[in-house]
């Protein structure tokens, strides 16, 4: 593949996806580097969740490109399997598997899909439960864990795969405020360690804090974007500035 | 996970704080979400429904007996001496039940698998199929197979034989595979469609989902309709009878002609076996309710 760190490990181009008659997205592109983060922000049913969607194909898209490494996600010979090994998910719902352990969430899909020995495995997937702070709950079911620890269960769940690029979908909007917290400190510690990261959130402190760059969409479409400072206190567009006045 | 006893909590404590006599004030009880069978419960043997069978047998036998002074031996007498052959017979509908219960399982499976196939023409057939043996009459399918199989199949030199009872166990298993398909189908839609995300985000195939993720937390879902259903179906076991496999019903009717088609003996026979059918079920259908409550608090 002629793809080199140097070049963009996302590359979004234009890209339309429409469900029905309802165009989501017209015409959204956007560049991340290795080790960047990302966050897209903007009021709700604008397809910064459809956008994050396409770029591992759970959503396909009708014009546009997307390239992931290189690799060319709009193309019907797409192998997906071998796009999602590179390219980790954590969702708003965390959806974890409620008949497996929190362990075993994290172990099964190196096992299974990667066909990794499982000694090795059951090392790496303990080491990352305690990165995400949870050792002592290896055991406990995801129905015995609180939102915040199910959310990072599902982060190490992620993680487990070694992806190059992991994409969180709004992975704080259903959790208890109280709980909110502990999920950015280990989104935090992932963006400090080099992971390149593409957020899309609400939490405006947070992406401040650590975006290297944000987006703003609005009704499909990049309204704006810059590096956090100019973004959140140099905006130009009047609906950036709105959406800023209402909810900062 | 805790909406639903949340919800009950809740109503409950509005029943309390307002007492009203008018039905649109009045909270109903909060159904359980997500089960299957909450409707069909209603149906299910209550242990009253045991009493008052033993309690019609023995009376039905006595009055029987005191009205009918030319009698020769007493009803229990006659019943007692029945009852082994009738018991022999009740087994019979048990072994048809099991092994129709087992076959239109199998196929049930792959029926319902089929339905969510992402083969469009292997979708529509096993709907078709599923849709055609579900909304028939099980007495019915019971005749087709009945009259439409063959006595004996020849596969090559070797031909095999097919008494009627086994032509019975086909025709019960054809309303069975079709339920069955549809208790697969609907479990595997109920669940969250995060649950299909968050597998196909780690890259697993569509086989790897579906056995790994989607169907063991399948099988909890459907283990109480498909009980319900074996408990239905070891009551329509007794249709086999028309069709003349001599299982109870065709074994107390003959019994009941050896004895000289006596009419006082007409309402204690069949309170027997109506009896045998419920000391049968009615565990299983404890049991079924145990699993749906047990299952609906967990997932």
């Amino acid at each position: 593949m002629n793809w080199d760190d140097s070049m963009p490990m996302v590359s979004i181009k234009d890209v339309h996806k429409a469900f029905g008659d309802l165009e989501v997205l017209k015409g959204v592109s956007m560049d991340i580097k290795k080790g960047e983060v990302v966050c897209i922000i903007g009021p709700s049913g604008s397809g910064k969740s459809t956008l994050i969607r396409c770029i591992n194909a759970l959503n396909d898209i009708q014009q546009g490109s997307i390239l992931v490494e290189g690799q060319e996600v709009n193309d019907p010979h797409l192998n997906k399997l071998e796009l999602r090994k590179k390219v980790g998910m954590v969702f708003q719902q965390y959806n974890l598997f409620p008949h497996k352990t929190a362990l075993e969430n994290v172990m099964m899909a190196p096992i299974r899909v990667l066909k990794q020995s499982k000694a090795e495995v059951e090392k790496t997937a303990r080491a990352l439960i305690k990165k995400v702070r949870l050792d002592g709950k290896e055991d406990s079911y995801p129905g015995e864990l609180s939102g915040g620890q199910q959310q990072r269960v599902a982060i190490a769940r992620s993680l487990a795969m070694n992806p190059d690029v992991m994409l969180f979908d709004e992975v704080t909007a259903a959790l208890d405020p109280e709980t909110v917290g502990e999920v950015l400190l280990t989104i935090k510690d992932l963006a400090e360690e080099g992971m390149t990261c593409i957020l899309v959130t609400h939490e405006m402190n947070f992406a401040r804090e650590v975006a290297d760059h944000i987006y703003f969409t609005d009704r499909g479409v990049i309204v704006e974007h810059g590096s956090p400072t100019t973004f959140f206190d140099e905006a130009k567009d009047p609906r950036t500035k709105e959406f800023l006045s209402q909810i900062l | 996970m805790s909406q639903s006893t949340y919800n009950g909590f809740n109503s409950r404590k509005n029943q309390q704080q307002y007492k009203t006599d008018l039905p649109v004030m009045i909270t109903p009880e909060a159904k359980v979400p997500g089960s299957l069978t909450s409707s069909l419960s209603a149906y299910i043997f209550k242990p009253w429904h045991g009493f008052m069978l033993i309690f019609f047998c023995i009376v039905s036998s006595s009055i029987a007996f005191g009205v009918d002074e030319n009698a020769k031996s007493s009803i229990p007498e006659v019943l007692w001496r029945w009852m082994p052959l009738l018991l022999k017979g009740f087994m019979f509908n048990i072994v048809i039940s099991i092994c129709a219960m087992a076959i239109g399982t199998a196929i049930g499976a792959v029926l319902g698998l089929g339905q969510i196939s992402l083969n469009k023409w292997v979708r529509r057939f096993s709907w078709i199929i599923t849709q055609f043996f579900r909304n028939s009459p099980w007495l019915v399918l019971l005749f087709f197979a009945m009259f439409l199989l063959p006595f004996e199949i020849k596969i090559g030199g070797l031909s095999i034989p097919l008494p009627d009872w086994v032509k019975a166990i086909i025709g019960l298993s054809l309303p069975v595979m079709a339920n069955v398909s549809e208790i697969v189908r609907g479990a595997v839609v109920s669940l969250p469609s995060g649950q299909w995300e968050a597998a196909e985000s780690l890259a697993y195939t569509r086989r790897q989902t579906l056995w790994l993720v989607i169907l063991p937390q399948c099988v909890k879902r459907m283990l109480p309709p498909w009980m319900n259903l074996y408990a239905i179906l070891t009551m329509a076991t007794v249709l086999a009878s028309i069709v003349g496999v001599s299982e109870v019903m065709t074994l107390t009717g003959q019994a009941l002609a050896a004895e000289g088609g006596r009419t006082d003996l007409l309402a204690p026979f069949y309170s027997f076996v109506l009896l045998i059918f419920f000391v049968y079920c009615y565990p299983i259908a404890r049991w079924t309710v145990r699993l749906e409550k047990k299952f609906s608090v967990i997932g």
